[in-house]
């Protein structure tokens, strides 16, 4: 093969495996933050939470990696909704400021408890030995666990998918998203309907926490220090929007990969002058209402 | 008829006299302004030994100012304003260490001018856009201009920064001291001016504007308001503050690294403004103060889990302060005024109310009971002293939870029930 | 509650001891217990009460009294405030921790003012002990690994051509700089240099090491900072079968921490790196070291090259009450006294250059390796005797003024 298109290939295929973390832990935030308006800055918190779910449950009881991904995302979605029915849904009807304050403070109490049961040291995962190797496509190789990574990320995109787009459950999250006042007076519960979208969005995070642990490690300031990735997603994707974060995620995370690889010395940059750039043109963001 | 169309007419003309009173008024100062100035004055004398804290709180206070003029009056929301800090901070640190213009008026003033004249420019692009939009804008430009310093470290000295920048004596007179006497003086100088031009601002027709495009942008512009612009000046003007923070920062500090520009920076500010209270100028000073102390005493008692007890004050805050912590001065006065001379109920707890209390309490036991047992699994000898059966231990944290949890939940919803049955219209 | 206990433990030494003129000397220890960086604050935190528990009788019947303070994010600002204030409130006759340059560089004229020892168990930016007078370094510098890795990597690990791949901030420019003087004077050449964001976040290794495999070195030499940026650089670098490829990886003992090395797996295995420390190290000093340790924090947890300048530096200020019968009031005798010191701890023989206050060690190449027992451990290759800090001998850029 050429060197460019290997090249190509490469930050296709690094930059997808990229996309699919950014996407699984944002597209929650997206929706709170489309749905309810609620600005939710302790969702990195959930997907810490979600990670260190997953070291306990591989390290100390000895659960194999997959199983550990789906009670972690189980457990954190139900935590979840402990959180939203006692503290959130106060402050629905509370402004943006009082949400950051409050969602803030729980991101740091989160942290500082976390410190206190596993140390600040940075944890990782034993992997089953089939995500450690790679797998061969033919004509090249790539490692098995960024293959495993978007296989997860397409799974998840087609049952999301479906279920916003062919149930009736999504139609009612679609509807409230679009006319929330509308929505509740034909007869949408849309709390209820929102403590539901709030659980499958932490659990994803949860999810997506637990799956960076082999990208990025794991300690307890993973809660805040993704934080602004996650907001850029949301924001260049859209509000409450599921294809915009999704192509928000796929553009910024090859831009970002490509721009790693092509222009390190400038590596960092990249992901922000796409977003100032994206939103100066859209300022709603890829598919949010203007 | 006429009776009371003239009642009307009369009314109206009261209504007026009223409002003009209010709008001549409100922009005099009140004895009770004086008490910070007093009060900064006063630590001066009282912690002598504690003046580089000082130094550090009365920079914050000075930059959660100039956020306040944006964000309190103006409704802008930026989740960047580290970016002015550091423009003003790099300033004054590129101009001794590269220049050698080491005299710290006239390199405020260079600052302020600096760092007013990116959030001219900025301004002019961002403030087109409203909410999220502007927040993720300001917060990509300030890192932006944290990695252009990186990539050129060859000028801003990257993340090890511009070291052992000496600032000339002040007005070629006082020296820097190891205990930041000087440093306070000057710092609290500079505010005090600052904070005069500020008021001037926000009581001026300029202000008045600007509360009118936070409250509602449509009619401001409906009725001929140059919203864009006022929205730019006010921004360049709260850019040069932040510039001017910066600025002192870098002098008290004889140093400068790029973490200045940091996300971290710009949140905290923020932060501290909301627990102080938006749009009320003496909101930055409470809530600076307030939480450089907590922080300090916190990272003093436990240096490792001191986020803990500021994350439970934040939360705290907004349960009980929802308009910051000077916003609740406001409401205990403006309660107590309103219920001299009327008649007030507290509405009886209703059903839900207790199950509220009870549904609390219960999850307070249930994470009580659950650190209780996972407290002991770190073995930490702190509680090991007091109490060695596990399930005695799980059983008093759950105790415990519940009442706190219980008692918060009954008090916030006991707070909140008053209301005012009859007596003097408000 | 920790401060408590030493007391007692202290006072009770001063029981035994009995003597007249017990002073208590107040040491202020600024390290960084909160944030992204709070476990390399809690690995040299771990090494001073070690030494502290089972050395508070040594000074007897002197007593030390311990202030620790939060070292903040990597800015200066918060180390300069806290630290002064230690100064200038608490009155401590010593500081001591740092992980960050930037905080020891900020403090640098604060120390000299207030002519307060300051002595670094961490920060590794090579001409900070240029700053100033008061400050004494037991760590070590971003030269003493990197410099004679180069000609180790040239002549025995045998990387004619070599690739450098860097967190983008300071100690990793310093790293590199410091590899690439040494490599090339042994006659190598560098042929690809790799920024690798920032010392905040963790980034996605992929794409990095990836350019580094389409260009072919022998070698790639690697700098990123011993949190968790170490555990997901070697991932990413096993994942892409670099090592498969033929591209060797050398670098600081950074790249290994013995607190993570356990989780590494066998992309590790073989990896060679140059430092001053390793749990492996076979010496006595190191086995009572380990030992102590792991009765103390358990088996689980391993010291590291950090806790093993953290013990060195608790082991020099207290040799230095004793040598100056408690009396530290002085900060320039404090320093004259440290000037010269010499010790064999955990990492081996120690000395304080006097003409630079910098520490001279043993450098070992060491390589990554299974043990019979499973776990991974490092073997030493080759050890460089008495390593100086080569940036200030060469007088490179500012370690020259």
């Amino acid at each position: 093969m050429p060197q460019y298109a290997n090249i190509a290939v490469s930050i296709l295929f690094d930059g997808l495996a990229y996309a699919m973390f950014l996407f699984i832990t944002s597209v929650g935030l997206s929706v709170t933050m489309g749905l309810m308006n609620f600005v939710n800055l302790a969702h990195g918190a959930f997907a810490m939470i979600g990670g260190y779910i997953v070291v306990s449950l591989t390290r100390s009881y000895g659960v194999g990696f997959i199983p550990s991904l789906i009670i972690a995302a189980v457990t954190v979605a139900l935590i979840s909704v402990r959180f939203e029915r006692r503290l959130y849904r106060r402050f629905y009807r509370a402004t943006d400021l009082e949400q950051v304050l409050l969602t803030i403070g729980l991101a740091f109490m989160a942290i500082a408890t976390f410190t206190y049961f596993y140390g600040p040291i940075p944890k990782s995962v034993p992997l089953p030995d089939w995500l450690q190797g790679s797998v061969n496509f033919g004509f090249r190789s790539f490692p098995a666990y960024r293959v495993f990574m978007i296989a997860v990320g397409v799974g998840l995109i087609a049952v999301l998918w479906y279920a916003i787009e062919r149930t009736n459950i999504g139609a009612m999250i679609r509807a409230a998203v679009d006319n929330r006042r509308m929505a509740e007076s034909v007869g949408i519960n849309v709390d209820r309907l929102f403590t539901l979208t709030f659980a499958l969005g932490s659990g994803l995070a949860a999810l997506g926490g637990g799956l960076a642990i082999q990208l990025l490690g794991l300690n307890p300031n993973f809660a805040l220090l993704y934080l602004v990735l996650f907001l850029i997603v949301v924001a260049v994707g859209g509000l409450g929007s599921l294809k915009g974060t999704l192509l928000a995620a796929l553009v910024l995370g090859i831009i970002d990969t490509g721009g790693k690889y092509l222009l390190a010395d400038a590596g960092g940059f990249f992901i922000y002058a796409v977003t100032v750039i994206v939103l100066l043109i859209k300022p709603a963001g890829f598919y949010g209402r203007e | 008829m006429a009776v009371s169309e003239k009642a009307i007419a009369h009314r109206t003309a009261d209504a007026r006299a009223r409002a003009a009173d209010y709008l001549l008024k409100r922009h005099r100062f009140r004895p009770a302004e004086a008490l910070p100035w007093l009060l900064a004055i006063a630590a001066y004398f009282l912690f002598p030994d504690r003046m580089t804290f000082g130094n550090q709180a009365l920079i914050m206070v000075m930059f959660a100012l100039s956020l306040d003029l944006i964000l309190g009056y103006a409704g802008i929301v930026s989740l960047g304003h580290a970016a002015f800090f550091g423009i003003g901070a790099y300033t004054v640190g590129l101009l001794i260490a590269r220049l050698g213009w080491s005299e710290p008026l006239s390199s405020l003033v260079a600052a302020a001018a600096i760092a007013g004249l990116a959030g001219f420019v900025t301004g002019w692009f961002i403030l087109r856009y409203r909410g999220l939009t502007v927040i993720m804008l300001t917060l990509a430009t300030a890192i932006m201009l944290q990695e252009a310093g990186n990539l050129r470290s060859d000028i801003s000295g990257g993340y090890d920064g511009l070291p052992g920048l000496v600032i000339s004596p002040l007005f070629g007179v006082f020296d820097y001291d190891l205990y930041g006497h000087v440093n306070y003086l000057y710092v609290l100088g500079v505010l005090a001016v600052v904070f005069y031009v500020a008021r001037r601002i926000v009581y001026s027709p300029f202000g008045q504007a600007l509360t009118g495009i936070r409250e509602n942008v449509r009619r401001m512009h409906a009725i001929g308001s140059p919203v864009h612009w006022r929205l730019v000046t006010i921004y360049t003007i709260s850019a040069a503050i932040a510039g001017i923070a910066g600025a002192l920062f870098t002098q008290t500090n004889a140093y400068v690294t790029l973490t200045v520009f940091e996300f971290d920076n710009s949140a905290k500010v923020m932060v501290m403004l909301i627990l102080g209270g938006t749009g009320r100028l003496y909101g930055a000073f409470i809530g600076a103060v307030v939480y450089m102390v907590l922080e300090d005493h916190l990272s003093k008692l436990s240096p490792t889990f001191w986020q803990f007890g500021i994350g439970l004050v934040l939360i705290l805050a907004v349960l009980f302060a929802p308009r910051g912590l000077a916003g609740l001065a406001e409401d205990i006065v403006r309660r107590a005024r309103l219920w001299r001379g009327a008649t007030t109920r507290r509405l009886a707890f209703r059903r839900e109310d207790w199950n509220a209390v009870i549904v609390s309490a219960l999850d307070g036991a249930a994470v009580g009971f659950i650190a209780g047992f996972a407290v002991n699994f770190r073995q930490t000898d702190l509680i090991a002293e007091y109490i060695t059966s596990l399930p005695g231990q799980a059983l008093l944290f759950a105790c415990l939870g519940a009442a706190v949890a219980a008692g918060v939940n009954a008090l916030y919803l006991a707070l909140t029930r008053r209301v005012v049955v009859e007596g003097p219209a408000p | 509650m920790r401060i408590l206990r030493w007391l007692g433990l202290a006072a009770l030494a001063v029981a035994v001891g009995g003597s007249a003129q017990a002073a208590t000397v107040k040491v202020g220890v600024v390290l960084p217990f909160s944030g992204a960086n709070a476990d390399l604050g809690h690995q040299i935190d771990k090494a001073f009460d070690l030494y502290v528990k089972l050395h508070a009788k040594d000074i007897a019947p002197h007593k030390i009294e311990i202030i620790k303070r939060d070292e903040g994010p990597p800015t200066g600002a918060v180390a300069k405030r806290v630290t002064t204030e230690l100064i200038t409130n608490d009155k401590v006759q010593l500081v001591t921790g740092f992980v960050f340059s930037p905080s020891a560089i900020a403090l640098a004229p604060v120390v000299t003012q207030a002519k307060i020892p300051m002595i670094i168990a961490n920060a590794g930016t090579a001409w900070i002990t240029n700053l100033s007078p008061y400050i004494v370094r037991l760590s070590f510098s971003m030269w003493h690994p990197a410099y004679p890795m180069g000609a180790y990597a040239y002549d025995k690990v045998g990387c004619k051509t070599a690739a450098m791949a860097y967190t983008d901030f300071p100690p990793g420019k310093d790293s590199t700089e410091a590899f690439k003087t040494g490599f090339e004077k042994a006659g190598g050449k560098i042929t690809l240099s790799v920024p690798m964001g920032s010392p905040v976040q963790v980034p996605d290794f992929t794409p990095f090491l990836q350019r580094v495999k389409d260009a072919h070195p022998d070698c790639l030499y690697a700098f990123i900072p011993s949190g968790a940026h170490a555990t997901g650089l070697m991932k990413a670098y096993g994942e892409l079968g670099l090592r498969k490829a033929g591209i060797k990886l050398i670098g600081p003992m950074d790249l290994i921490p013995d607190n993570k090395l356990q989780d590494m797996g066998d992309a590790a295995i073989g990896t060679i790196v140059m430092g001053h420390y390793a749990v492996d190290l076979d010496s006595s000093a190191n086995k009572k070291f380990k030992e102590e340790w792991h009765k103390a924090y358990g088996a689980d947890s391993y010291p590291d090259f950090m806790s093993a300048a953290g013990w060195d530096t608790m082991h020099a200020i207290f040799d230095t009450i004793n040598k100056l019968k408690g009396d530290l009031s002085n900060g320039m005798t404090v320093v004259n006294a440290l000037k010269g010191w010499s010790a064999v701890g955990p990492r081996g023989p120690v000395t304080i250059d006097p003409a630079t206050r910098d520490i001279v060690q043993n450098e070992h190449a060491m390589e990554v390796y299974r043990k019979p027992d499973g776990k991974l451990g490092e073997r030493i290759l080759d050890t460089v005797k008495n390593v100086k800090d080569e940036c200030k001998v060469l007088k490179v850029g500012r370690c020259g003024k």
